[in-house]
């Protein structure tokens, strides 16, 4: 779930920090919009392996009850989570379907 | 407590000494012994600290990015390809506000492949926002990695340490091995502020639009020049607590030079033996070694070469095309301040030696021109 958005607002130099910092984390920045294909798991024949949890690269699966929930705050669609799945359980699926 | 010592054992006691947390790092002639002697010290357990075994230098300063982002004293050791392929993490570190400190151990640049000594791969990442020191001793690179730590978490900005391959790495001299106590006083632990933190989560190095993106780039250019009035300040500190001393530049009979061999590195130390010979003569030939690059110290390098008649830059490095990196630099300090002429000389490629009779050489062919009739002279080049 996105977390409230605090807007940075800075103006002028003094004020900066040394680098560019949110005052968030990046929880609350949602960046799954962009998506074609979306993550769909079948629980029924899920081993609870945790290896699509492990290989996303983003943070669009979680682990409620040790079961993997897709999180679409932040999956972009690759599907890295269905091909490595060892039971074959993920499916890609259109967008909007 | 004095210990004979190769160069490349100097940098690792001096990160003993610094009490770092976290080393990373990927062998690479002629950098190996440092990490060598690294490792064994972390499994011996006479340093407290994480030693990351990774598969390329890349990964080499992405893990000291994310050891230093969380808090910690990151550390790596490399050399010519091997910083060539962490360039894109050099401009990383640098603008993340990381104070990370590297030594980098002068290799020439392949092809043709090879591998000893010459500025090439150092003075190319001239321009990514690292501090660069430029040393001639074991001791100075012993004692330079624990300053380095200091200037570097004052400002915020990384430091590289740089030596030649062989002539120094690999060359074996008495360094004084400060105790530990009195290094301890000398650089506290790190304490950083802006550390990744779970419990007050931020994300760092986000986009930032050409609204903001110059302001960051401004506060990394002032960090620099706070850097130099650390650096200067570190040269009486430090003083004060190990009795040595190191400043910007190192200036060797400059008082009455009229010919001033401007040099960096070991070859410093060659110019100096040159310098004395001349002396003899009655010829006034002063050495102006420069030990920073990054900050560049301006206002020093105008002091120094004041009075001088003719400067002579020795580089062992070359931007093709253009001048020797050291050339560039100096003329470029000197302009509008001074109307002396400067020499510049390529010399010692590739490992190639600088030979006391190399540097008379190059005096005595200064001696006969009152002003340069070249961009740049090539020494002892089978023509």
């Amino acid at each position: 779930m996105a977390k409230e958005r605090k807007k940075i607002d800075f103006k002028k130099l003094d004020e900066l920090p040394p680098m560019v910092m949110s005052l968030r984390s990046m929880a609350a920045n949602p960046t799954g919009s962009w998506r074609n294909l979306k993550p769909v798991i079948d629980l029924g024949n899920c081993i609870q392996c945790t290896i699509c949890w492990k290989f996303c690269p983003d943070a669009a699966i979680d682990l409620v009850d040790d079961n993997p929930v897709v999180n679409l705050d932040f999956c972009k669609g690759c599907g890295i989570c269905a091909e490595e799945c060892p039971k074959k359980c993920i499916q890609m699926v259109k967008e909007g379907k | 407590m004095k210990k004979v010592m190769m160069g490349n054992h100097a940098i690792s006691y001096g990160a003993t000494l610094a009490r770092v947390q976290v080393i990373a790092a990927y062998p690479i002639t002629p950098q190996t012994q440092v990490v060598e002697l690294l490792s064994e010290i972390v499994a011996d357990q006479r340093l407290k600290a994480e030693f990351i075994k990774v598969e390329s230098e890349h990964s080499a300063m992405a893990a000291c990015i994310g050891a230093s982002s969380a808090g910690a004293r990151a550390f790596t050791a490399t050399s010519s390809q091997g910083l060539a392929l962490m360039h894109e993490l050099l401009h990383w570190s640098a603008g993340a506000r990381l104070p990370i400190v590297m030594a980098n151990i002068n290799r020439a640049m392949a092809p043709p492949w090879n591998i000893w000594t010459d500025q090439n791969d150092s003075l190319s990442q001239r321009d990514t926002g690292w501090m660069q020191f430029y040393c001639q001793s074991n001791q100075e690179v012993l004692d330079t990695v624990i300053m380095a730590y200091k200037v570097a978490e004052k400002v915020l900005m990384p430091v590289m340490i740089v030596l030649d391959a062989f002539s120094l790495s690999h060359t074996y001299e008495i360094v004084d091995l400060p105790d530990q106590a009195v290094v301890d006083k000398y650089l506290p632990p790190f304490d950083y502020q802006y550390k990744l933190d779970v419990k007050n989560p931020h994300t760092y190095g986000g986009l930032t639009t050409p609204e903001w993106y110059m302001e960051f780039r401004i506060k990394m250019h002032e960090a620099m020049d706070q850097a130099l009035v650390e650096i200067k300040k570190e040269a009486d500190v430090f003083e004060k607590a190990f009795g040595r001393r190191y400043d910007t530049v190192d200036p060797y009979m400059m008082e009455d030079a009229e010919t001033v061999l401007v040099t960096s590195g070991t070859a410093a130390s060659t110019a100096r033996f040159t310098v004395d010979q001349l002396r003899a003569q009655g010829k006034k030939v002063g050495n102006l070694r420069m030990r920073v690059l990054r900050p560049f110290p301006f206002a020093d390098v105008r002091a120094q070469l004041k009075n001088a008649k003719k400067v002579i830059v020795i580089d062992r490095n070359i931007s093709f095309g253009y001048h020797g990196i050291w050339a560039q630099e100096v003329k470029s300090a000197l302009y509008g301040h001074s109307q002396v002429p400067v020499f510049n000389f390529i010399a010692g490629l590739g490992g190639r030696d600088i030979f006391p009779e190399t540097i008379s050489d190059i005096v005595a062919l200064v001696d006969k021109k009152k002003k340069p009739d070249q961009e740049l002279y090539w020494v002892e080049v089978k023509r």
